[in-house]
């Protein structure tokens, strides 16, 4: 247990680092996602800003603050300026209960490397991204505009829709490890069997099923290709942030691809074993190793939703539907009911 | 003593997004309210140390009824209400009247009933106990309450239906 000042300062100081890896990591990722995406269309992506187009993030933020911030007069002003900020809150602060190793011992104190530890890690994760779908509604609805409008209650349906696969697929893993701490979570993956595999929830959890459902209401609840309905530009123009403009619009963009890190992260955390991994070399090494496993296991999962955005078609919106009621939440309580017979088996 | 400090301005935002419910006049601002009353009453539940219970109160309250309610609401395009003056006998006798009763079930409750009075931070939170109570002790109770919430389900659905054979054929105007 620390003491109180060392307490403050230590929370003071990851805070304000994870925030600033957060966002960078924000900014990155859409230049990999242009990358990636650009090479699999036989193009090149960003390449005139710096070095392979590295600052091409660093443009694009000052563009987006230089830009005229234009408030239609046809929109309900206090929501429309709230909406983007609760989109943006939400989705930065769900982070605060990521675990992204085990501890690191600085100054002689050991220090926690996640910003807090609940009991009920998930479940804070899991509120505070259902609270992030008013940012969505409320942008839709308060730009007063049928594009908007249209974007946003699709937003909201899908959301409402596909968090209850997401939520059923995290059940599985829950009655696995026996706790909602997600550190514990993660701990209770330690080692291996058979030998060389690792005891990881996918694997010996026999968690696969849920891992397919967690993937798919995944893309969905981060309105992701092949799921990205209440975007699409083909018949919405740009959905519910179709009104807004310069930094708003930034936000909501930020908000997506921060939603789409914490997501990677509890894919992570929840099924992927978390930090674990070969730990060689000296004390340090030793201490920092996990977290570079995990930011690596947290780099896959993003690369594969780039690599699913520029492979696959969009679903008509009907389908998105029937999928989500029909197929994945049967199976995510087929999944849930075997699981917990297996549990109780074994016990 | 911060915490009781935070419980009593929760408590005062709560009221305050009750009071701001009913008086406001567009449908989406009065939901909103409603979801200020459901987050601070979650924080409040968090400060009586029951973790569990306030994080299911964001997820279920604020995340999944809320956002229905705000659907629904964009969906139908409800525009402002009218005001009425309301009658002068129920602001004279009606705001005292609820404060009164308000003030009895509060006091009846403190002086009256077995259970006493619950220090902050006291409430036994943990998932594992709140699971032994309701699938241990508690169990027919739950199951009950779950097949009466299935019976409103199929309820809401029955009336949500039209029936095939009522609706006219395609072609003829009804």
């Amino acid at each position: 247990m620390l003491s109180l000042p060392v307490f403050l300062i230590a929370s003071l100081i990851k805070t304000v680092l994870v925030l600033v890896i957060l966002l960078t990591a924000v900014a990155y990722t859409v230049w990999l996602e242009r990358k990636v995406v650009g090479h699999m269309q036989n193009r090149w992506g960003p390449t005139r800003v710096g070095p392979f187009g590295l600052l091409q993030p660093l443009a694009d933020g000052a563009k987006f603050l230089l830009k005229e911030d234009l408030t239609p007069p046809h929109v309900y002003k206090p929501l429309f300026i709230a909406a983007p900020m609760i989109a943006v809150v939400c989705a930065l602060s769900s982070i605060a209960v990521v675990p992204f190793g085990t501890s690191l011992p600085i100054f002689g104190y050991n220090i926690p490397m996640q910003i807090t530890d609940v009991n009920t890690g998930l479940l804070v994760i899991l509120g505070i991204t259902s609270v992030g779908v008013y940012g969505v509604a409320l942008a839709g609805w308060s730009s007063n505009s049928k594009y908007s409008l249209l974007g946003g209650l699709r937003a909201s349906a899908q959301m409402v829709s596909y968090e209850i696969c997401l939520g059923l697929s995290l059940v599985g893993v829950l009655i696995v490890s026996g706790s909602f701490s997600l550190s514990e979570i993660v701990k209770a993956q330690g080692g291996h069997f058979w030998g060389f595999l690792p005891k990881w929830n996918i694997l010996y959890g026999g968690q696969f099923v849920a891992f397919f459902i967690y993937l798919m209401a995944a893309y969905a609840e981060t309105n992701r290709i092949p799921f990205d309905l209440p975007e699409a530009e083909t018949e919405l123009v740009a959905g519910y942030h179709t009104e807004y403009s310069a930094m708003k619009f930034a936000m909501f963009f930020m908000a997506e691809y921060a939603n789409m890190i914490t997501v990677a992260c509890l894919a992570t955390l929840l099924f992927l074993g978390g930090w674990h991994g070969p730990v060689f070399g000296p004390a340090l090494l030793q201490a920092l190793l996990p977290t570079f496993w995990f930011v690596a296991k947290v780099f896959v999962f993003l690369f594969i939703y780039i690599w699913v955005r520029g492979t696959l078609p969009r679903f008509r919106y009907d389908q998105l539907m029937a999928f989500g009621w029909k197929f994945l939440f049967p199976l995510a309580i087929a999944n849930l009911v075997v699981t917990a017979l297996i549990v109780a088996y074994r016990a | 003593m911060l915490h009781l400090v935070l419980f009593l301005v929760f408590g005062a935002i709560c009221v305050a997004g009750a009071i701001n419910l009913l008086a406001q006049t567009h449908p989406i601002s009065s939901a909103l309210s409603l979801v200020v009353v459901m987050a601070s009453l979650a924080v409040e539940y968090l400060l009586l140390g029951a973790e569990f219970v306030a994080v299911v109160q964001v997820i279920v309250y604020a995340g999944a009824v809320m956002v229905l309610f705000v659907f629904v609401i964009m969906l139908l395009n409800a525009g402002e209400e009218e005001r009425t003056k309301g009658s002068r006998v129920a602001m004279i006798l009606g705001v005292p009247g609820v404060l009164a009763g308000g003030l009895l079930v509060a006091w009846a409750l403190l002086k009256r009933s077995e259970t006493g009075s619950v220090a902050l931070g006291s409430l036994p939170g943990y998932p594992k106990t709140i699971g032994n109570l309701l699938f241990h002790d508690f169990l027919l109770p739950f199951e009950l309450t779950s097949i009466l919430v299935l019976i409103a389900i199929m309820g809401a659905v029955v009336l949500a239906s039209r029936p095939e054979a009522q609706t006219p054929p395609p072609g003829k105007e009804s």
